[in-house]
């Protein structure tokens, strides 16, 4: 299924599909700054899922969506950088902040929007929501309600990989909040000592809630725990979509060829609050505006822009289309059935595999 | 009339094996079959697993399939399930239940509700092995019956192998199914001896057995309950009191009609656990007849018997008292027979 996106498609195919396949060159998906085929893709992946973030934020505040969400508006790069960096059978798992991860992993933009619309359409026919959101046609494992819950589920998941002798990796996206928890300790020191093929990604916002890492943690930087399970930690600036691309890729290679993983902290900072019980209590409107300054989105169009990658007329257009494409979602999303309580314990448990141990229900759930 | 012991194999194609040698006999079938399936968890390796289970299994099938970990039972577990999910039909062996409590978040958070949270999108194929109950004098942290939290997760499959010659099908069946399944092993049954099939036989999840039948009363027991209570059985029936005893064997799902009809032939039904009483999992088998037809058959109260609310202590005197023995079981089956409605 890898396919060079070309420049005809990038204008006329599906945007939701270019966006996990990246062109791809000697097998290495190529920096989003490569090419303006490369760079609107990228750039579409970026104002897609601040497209869907505003019109969910948009959706609550009218009452027109229940429960609750974590919305990544300004961490746009580091999940569009990281997935890029990803091949077709890659996987990730994500967070409870995973709209992002999972737009950029390529997942269907109408199903994510049904799925927070409550609708029998969505990704998880409703029952999972905004926090467990999971596309494994896509290779994402899933969003995860639990802090640092996705880190062993990845490592996990690459022993899989390791085991068969597949050559896929899997990018494993958590907080900077999930550092100070045990299951972060124990997946990375697992995937260290069985050097497996992990890219963990701390987007470090600075906050675990409302708690800064000026607080919770006694180092300067997440990365430099890496030190502790003996693999390569880098700090890297989370709004820069060509640097996160970079470290990503590096670390996407090493593990690939049997380096073991690697722990990328893409700083970054989230505009919104933590869920809409948020006051920004603990922060202060300088410091959200000074963040505001340094929108990935917009570093990414003027240094493209500036460099002569693309036009003003190319931004308008991936500006454009993801609003578009938004739009469309929410409305096919609206048309979609409800999730029906008719059928609610049909999932609790899987049925009895009917031949046991000779057939693979999961084999290829990551493709 | 509800089936009793399988009886899948004729005596001539069974050996006498112990517990511990089934479950192995289970594990190497399983990896032998099937290269998905693999086993981690502490000391699984050259040691051999804590409880001798594991054995000799890591010459056999080398150190990728029986992998041994650090003492990281969420780490353990959370590979587990990310295993499961990328294809794997993984096995993990926690060195006593009392450390699934590390672990809790990758099997109740996790595990049991992937399947679910997905909208049925992919399952978590996956066994959690670990040895449970007192006995053995290693005090609270190493004793305890945890079964009920388990079995009160939806999402979940619950098994308390008590017998020899069903452990191993019973393993073969979880390790076949699609879902994560507990698979709680009572500690002092791993020298137990008994005759085992030598083939690969499933023995089904999610059917009760009746151990014994007798018109005067029923015994519902679980893990090590079982068998003491069957002995219990033997020494009532010398008095003429006849007691059916019926095992649930899978806690979740429940095979409840085998425990109802008990109760309405014999009209009298004590409940035996070794776990603590308090919201323990005979709490819901006496919901479930209470709830039932069963009820208008009672002739007496239903009766529990069950560890004390309690943690585990360490003097033998004590842990001895703080479940029910052979003799608590009989006094009690005897009390219940006898008592006038």
């Amino acid at each position: 299924m890898q396919t060079v996106v070309t420049e005809v498609q990038t204008r006329e195919s599906d945007i939701t599909a270019i966006a996990h396949q990246p062109p791809v060159q000697d097998g290495v998906p190529a920096a989003p700054s490569t090419d303006p085929a490369t760079a609107r893709a990228a750039l579409g992946t970026m104002w897609r899922i601040r497209r869907f973030e505003e019109a969910v934020d948009d959706l609550f505040a009218r009452g027109l969506m229940h429960g609750t969400m974590h919305l990544s508006i300004g961490q746009e790069a580091s999940a569009t950088g990281v997935c890029l960096a990803l091949r077709e059978r890659d996987a990730i798992t994500s967070t409870h902040r995973g709209h992002g991860h999972c737009i950029a992993q390529g997942a269907d933009l109408t199903r994510m929007m049904a799925e927070l619309l409550a609708k029998e359409t969505g990704y998880c026919r409703g029952r999972g929501g905004s926090m467990h959101i999971a596309d494994v046609a896509t290779g994402n494992l899933g969003a995860n309600g639990i802090v640092g819950g996705g880190i062993p589920i990845a490592a996990g998941a690459a022993l899989a990989y390791k085991m068969r002798g597949e050559d896929r990796v899997v990018a494993s996206f958590f907080g900077d909040g999930a550092t100070n928890e045990g299951a972060f300790h124990e997946g990375l020191n697992l995937a260290a000592i069985w050097d497996l093929p992990v890219v963990f990604v701390c987007e470090n916002n600075k906050y675990g809630m409302s708690f800064s890492t000026e607080f919770s943690m006694a180092v300067p930087h997440v990365a430099d725990r890496a030190a502790a399970y003996g693999m390569p930690g880098v700090t890297v600036d989370g709004n820069d979509l060509d640097a996160v691309h970079a470290v990503a890729a590096e670390a996407v290679d090493r593990a690939r060829n049997g380096g073991g993983p690697t722990l990328i902290e893409a700083e970054t900072y989230r505009w919104k609050g933590h869920s809409k019980s948020d006051k920004n209590l603990y922060r202060t409107r300088e410091e959200i505006a000074e963040w505001r300054e340094r929108d990935p989105i917009v570093a990414f169009e003027t240094k493209v822009t500036e460099s002569g990658l693309l036009t003003a007329a190319d931004i308008t257009a991936a500006r454009d289309e993801a609003t578009d494409a938004i739009k469309a979602a929410v409305r096919e999303a609206n048309s979609g059935t409800d999730a029906d309580p008719g059928d609610l314990l049909d999932a609790v448990f899987a049925p009895v595999d009917a031949a046991p141990l000779a057939s693979s229900p999961n084999q290829d759930v990551t493709r | 009339m509800t089936a009793t012991l399988p009886q899948t194999e004729t005596q001539a194609e069974s050996r006498e094996l112990t517990y511990s040698e089934a479950i192995r006999e289970a594990l190497a079938e399983a990896m032998t079959a099937d290269d998905r399936v693999f086993m981690l968890g502490e000391d699984v390796g050259v040691y051999g697993g804590a409880f001798g289970v594991s054995g000799d299994l890591v010459h056999r099938f080398g150190k990728e399939r029986i992998r041994d970990t650090p003492i990281s039972e969420l780490g353990i577990v959370g590979a587990a399930v990310g295993a499961a999910l990328a294809g794997m039909r993984p096995i993990v062996e926690i060195q006593f239940s009392d450390f699934t409590c590390q672990a809790m978040d990758q099997i109740v958070n996790q595990a049991a509700k992937i399947h679910f949270m997905l909208g049925g999108a992919v399952s978590v194929p996956m066994v959690l092995r670990t040895p449970l109950g007192s006995g053995t004098g290693a005090a609270a942290q190493h004793s305890q019956s945890l079964e009920a939290w388990f079995a009160h997760v939806p999402g979940l499959k619950v098994v308390m192998p008590s017998t020899v010659s069903e452990v191993k099908g019973l393993l073969l069946a979880a390790i076949d199914d699609p879902n994560p399944v507990v698979f709680l092993e009572h500690k002092l049954l791993y020298r137990t001896k008994g005759h085992v099939p030598a083939g690969a036989d499933r023995v089904p999840l999610g059917r009760s057995v009746v151990r014994r039948e007798g018109a005067d009363l029923t015994i519902v027991a679980t893990g090590i309950m079982v068998s003491r209570s069957l002995e219990a059985a033997a020494r009532l029936a010398d008095e003429g009191i006849e007691a059916t005893v019926v095992d649930p064997v899978t806690l979740t799902p429940l095979d409840e009609a085998p425990i109802l009809d008990a109760v309405r032939r014999t009209g009298r039904v004590m409940l035996v656990q070794e776990a603590p009483g308090h919201v323990g999992f005979m709490s819901e088998i006496a919901a479930r007849i209470a709830g039932s037809s069963a009820l208008y058959s009672l002739e007496a109260p239903i009766k529990r018997l069950c560890g004390l609310d309690a943690p585990m202590p360490y003097a033998p005197a004590l842990e001895a008292a703080m479940v029910p023995q052979l003799d608590d079981i009989v006094v009690a089956g005897r009390a219940l027979a006898t008592q006038e409605a």
